[in-house]
This record gives structure tokens, sequence and C-alpha cells, in this order.
């Protein structure tokens, strides 16, 4: 099957000069949900601004259902929603109306039915006389969402949904992705917060500097963040892992006065007992132990860290 | 073509005029009135006449003209500045629409305003003149074809304008004068015969000229150089238009 958005050697640079995207390529799966991760500046925004047609690419091609963004954009963004990361809406104008426009406005013949479910959903329906500058903040966020929502995407890009809304918006937000999942819908999504990315993608990917470092199956990351590591200090330093303790997954820390056991938690034994018996049969000495676990965090941060020292 | 959009368009904005349809209707009356208050009474008392025609009567055109042309401005320029500057253009750059769709959203209500507002004014100014109106289907036609090709050129400075000063400018600078200065109030023969010469450099001379031709059967410049004017400007908004389109000048980066 192929990707439904598929981003291929992508650079944008500013006006200004400023490389933004430094080739960037990405498949992304119909149906799945993909969280970018990435710290301030890192060209989150910018990626989906280039997918979307709200800023040109400089260089590469993006495809959506099959449809360049470019060339054939009426195609391309016919399939694509977008929330983006500022509210930006018309003050005087009534909710109801500005999410009946945005249906229009991407050729959807008018569906009151549908604008009044999504309405509905998002906690919107008695605020639909409204005008926009008497909602609150959360609530003007709800409205974006609904815009987007109402000509029925196959693609929706949300930049950043949670920054600064409620726990309740949060998990109704979340419900809705949830339902649109279901429906099938794609759904990409920049959040500064890894639990999030934990609790919802499929995939994380991590962007900094205009570079996508990774892209990996959460359950893979998952795998990598449920291995603990087992430190463990010896009395008197060794030049190698003894042969006797090649069948445990070792390595030498600290110029042989230390070792680290790798081991999964999750899995039915996780060797330590075993370990220890057979490095006392080696005449080995253990002067300290200590645990640590691998987190999403942890990765992000590393990564992050690396790319920035080698720039 | 994507209809539905540019209907959306078209209405939203149409919306928003009926919501202060009042006010929309109520201040070219008023304005109008004053205009004959100062104008038709305290100077046609005066002049009385212009080439046959009640000075009331002979201002009413240009009257028409001079509120037509700036609101066509005004209201396309707002149009499409508005949402640059709150930044809801967000949603036309990723809908799937051309500009031309948009142009044509924005400046068919923009002229749609324009014209509206040039009907009250037509209809107040009948209250207080005779007004037998000699060419009432090439009236229309000029009407029309000024509300659109002025919104054209509204919607281009609106693409064009960096912030609210700049929106201003070029009305201010230079259409209010030449739309003055275009024989509004007076005929051009009336001029000091230099100043004649001058004022043939006007285009809005031609349009106002043409127009008045309309409603009385006598211009100050032949008709179909007024026709050749008008098809002329508009064909020069439609071009910048279509280069914009072309280039992307101004709305995507
Ligand atoms: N219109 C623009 N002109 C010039 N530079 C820009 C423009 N928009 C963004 N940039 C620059 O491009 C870089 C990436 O910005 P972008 O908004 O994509 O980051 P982001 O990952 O979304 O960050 P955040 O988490 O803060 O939202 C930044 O350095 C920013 O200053
Ligand atoms: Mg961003």
């Amino acid at each position: 099957m192929t990707a439904i958005v598929q981003i291929a050697n992508v650079e944008k640079v500013y006006d200004g000069g400023f490389a933004a995207l430094k080739g960037v390529t990405l498949d992304i799966e119909e149906g799945e949900i993909l969280a970018l991760l990435g710290p301030n500046g890192a060209g989150k925004t910018t990626l989906i601004s280039t997918i979307c047609g709200i800023t040109l690419p400089s260089t590469g091609s993006i495809r959506v259902g099959g449809h360049d963004v470019v060339h054939d954009f009426r195609g391309a963004r016919a399939l694509v929603g977008l929330v983006p990361q500022e509210v930006t809406l018309e003050p005087f104008e009534t909710v109801w109306s500005t999410v009946r426009f945005s249906r229009g406005l991407f050729g959807k013949a008018k569906d009151d039915a549908l604008i009044e479910k999504i309405l509905r959903q998002l906690s919107l329906w008695d605020k639909k006389d409204t005008a926009i500058r008497a909602l609150s903040g959360g609530m003007k966020r709800r409205v974006m969402i609904a815009k987007a929502l109402s000509h029925e995407p196959r693609v929706l890009f949300l930049d950043e949904p949670t920054a600064g809304v409620d726990v309740e918006l949060r998990r109704d937000m979340w419900e809705i992705v949830a339902g649109l999942k279901a429906d099938g819908v794609t759904i990409i999504l920049t959040t500064h917060y890894i639990e999030e990315a934990e609790a919802i993608a499929d995939r994380v990917g991590v962007i900094n500097n205009g570079q996508l470092l990774l892209v990996e199956e959460k359950a893979a990351l998952m795998t990598r963040m449920g291995q603990k590591h087992l430190r463990i200090d010896l009395q008197s330093r060794i030049g190698a892992v003894p042969d006797a303790l090649a069948g445990f997954d070792l390595e030498l820390a600290d110029e042989g006065a230390a070792l680290v056991y790798r081991y999964d938690t999750r899995a039915e034994r996780t060797g330590i007992a075993s370990l220890m018996t057979a490095m006392s049969a080696a005449g080995l000495v253990l002067r300290d132990l200590q645990t640590s676990q691998n987190s999403l965090e942890d990765i992000f941060v590393g990564l992050v860290h690396k790319t920035e020292d080698a720039a | 073509m994507n209809w539905q959009a540019v209907k959306s368009i078209y209405c939203f904005e149409m919306a928003r005029f009926f919501r202060t349809l009042m006010q929309s209707f109520i201040s070219p009356v008023i304005s109008t009135s004053l205009y004959f208050v100062v104008f038709g009474a305290a100077i046609g008392s005066r002049i009385e006449q212009v080439e046959g025609v009640s000075y009331g009567a002979f201002i009413v055109p240009g009257l028409i003209m001079l509120s037509v042309i700036t609101q066509s401005i005004s209201n396309a320029s707002f149009g499409i500045y508005f949402p640059k500057f709150i930044g809801t253009i967000y949603e036309l750059l990723s809908a799937p629409i051309n500009f031309l769709e948009i142009v044509m959203g924005y400046v068919g209500a923009a002229a749609t305003k324009a014209l509206f507002i040039g009907l009250v004014i037509l209809g107040t100014a009948a209250l207080f003149v005779d007004l037998s109106i000699q060419h009432p289907v090439a009236m229309l036609v000029f009407l029309v074809l000024t509300c659109l090709s002025f919104s054209l050129l509204g919607f281009i400075i609106g693409i064009w304008a960096g912030n609210f000063e700049q929106l201003q400018l070029v009305p201010l600078l230079v259409v209010t004068p030449l739309v003055f200065l275009g024989g509004s109030f007076y005929s051009i023969s009336m001029l000091p015969e230099a100043w004649q010469t001058v004022a043939l450099f006007n285009p809005v001379v031609y349009l106002i000229s043409g127009f008045r031709w309309a409603f009385f059967g006598m211009a100050d410049v032949p008709i179909g150089l007024s026709l050749m004017a008008i098809a002329l400007f508009t064909g020069l908004c439609l071009g910048a238009i279509w280069w914009i389109f072309r280039t992307g000048w101004k709305i995507r980066t």
C-alpha cells in the first residue's frame, strides 16, 4: 500500500535565507497516528505548512493521496484538514457561520446535520450563535478543531493541539482523535508532551534543526524503553568480561570498574539472579548496584543533543 | 472551478454587510443629503444650470461615482487585508481553491456592496431633484463596471498592503484627488483651458463623463472614449491580478 502522505527530500528556505527544513523524507501511512516531537524552532510547523499549502517547498516533493501538493493542489488539499498552532478567528462572526464557511471553502455541499454533530462533540453546540470574541481561549481552540473537521478530511494535522488546554478539552480531543482513527483518518500531531505521544501515537518522529532524526513505531520505542540497565560496580577492575559470563548481555564500563547488564523488565525472567550466581562463581566481588530505565524523553533529549553537538 | 468556495466567500462577506445593513444604508443617505444641502442649495443657487441641466441634477452622477469608487476600494482592500492581518488567511491558503476563486468571492462581494450604495444614493438623489435617465442600460453598465474595476484595484491594494497605513495610502493620495478633480461637481468645460488639457490625463474624468452622458446625454469627452477608458482600466486591473496569480506575489512564501 502506498503511503497517504509522501514527503521526499523536502527543503524549505525562508525568504531571509534561513533553512527551516533540510531534506526531510517521510512516508505517512493511511490510518496511522504520527506524533512529531522536537524543540521550539525545530521545523515542525514549517513541515506542516509546506504539506498544507501555506508555504511552498523550496525543493523536493510532497504528495497527499497521490496528488502533488503544488501541481495538483486541489486534489491534495481536498483531503487535508489543518488545526494550526495559533488560534486565528474572525472575532465578530458566530461559531456557526465560521464553521460553516470552512466547509464551503473546501467545496463541500452544505451539511448542517454534520456541523451540528461536530459542534456537539466539541461541546460548542450551546455556543453556536455566540460571536467568537465572546468565547474563552479553550473554546476558540475547539472552534479551530471544528473548522478543520467540518470538511471531513482524510488527513488531519494538529499542530500542538493541547498547548494551554484544560484537562477536559484534552480528554475530548483524544476521544475525537480515537473516533477519527476508527474512521480511518490519518492524524499527524505535534506536541511537546512526550507522555501524550506515548499515549496515542502509533509512530513517533523526532525533528531538530530542520532534520528528521528518527521515525519509529511506538511499540519498538516502548521495547527500548522497557529495557533497564543494571550497573554493577566492582571491587577491582577487570580487563574484559570473563568467559564464564559470555551468556549474559554485558558491557564493560568505567574502564573495567563496572559492568552494565541490559535486561527486559517485561520478560518472564530478568536473569539477574543467575547473573549474580555466575558472577560470584567467576570470583567477581561487587561493591554497589544501580538500575536505570530509558524513557522516550531520554531518547528524545539524547538525540537532540547529539545533533546539536555535531552541528 | 470550486464554485462552492466562491459562493461561500461571497456569502460570508455579504453576511458581514447585512449585519450592519442599517449603517450601510443610512450613511450614504445622510451624506448624499448633505451634499445636496451644501452643493445643490448653496452653490446651485448661484450656478443654476450646467449645459441645460439643473446643477442639483448635474452633480448626481459625480456624487454616485465618488461614493462607488471609494466604497469599492475600501470594501475590497479591507476584505482581503483583514484575513491577512488577523491570520485567518491560513484557511484560504490551505483550501482547495485557486487565486481567481478568491478574487471572485472577495471582489464580487465588494462590488455588490458598492453597487448597493450607488443605488441608494441614486434613490436618495431622486427625492431632491428631478432625474430622468436617458440611457438606463448604459448607466447600469457604467455603474457595474466601475464597481468591479475599482474593487479589483482595492483587492490588489489589500494584497500589497503590509500595514494599515499602506492600506489607506493609495486611496488617500491617489484615488480621492483624482475623483475630486475628475469633474464630480463641475463640467471640465468650466475649467480654464490649460487645466482642461491636464484634466484629460485623469482617467476618472472619462468615467464620470460617460456616466453623466448616460443620465443627460451630454459629456465632456466622447462616449466611445469613456467606454474605452473603463475597459482599459478594467483590463489593467485584471492583468495585474493575473500577474499576481502567476507569481504568487505577496501571498504564499
Ligand atoms: N515565515 C518565516 N520566515 C522566516 N523564518 C521562519 C518563518 N517561519 C518560521 N521560521 C523559522 O523557521 C524555524 C522553524 O520554525 P517552526 O515554526 O517550523 O518551528 P516549530 O518546530 O514549529 O517550533 P515550535 O515548537 O516553537 O512551534 C524557526 O527557526 C523559525 O524562526
Ligand atoms: Mg510550531
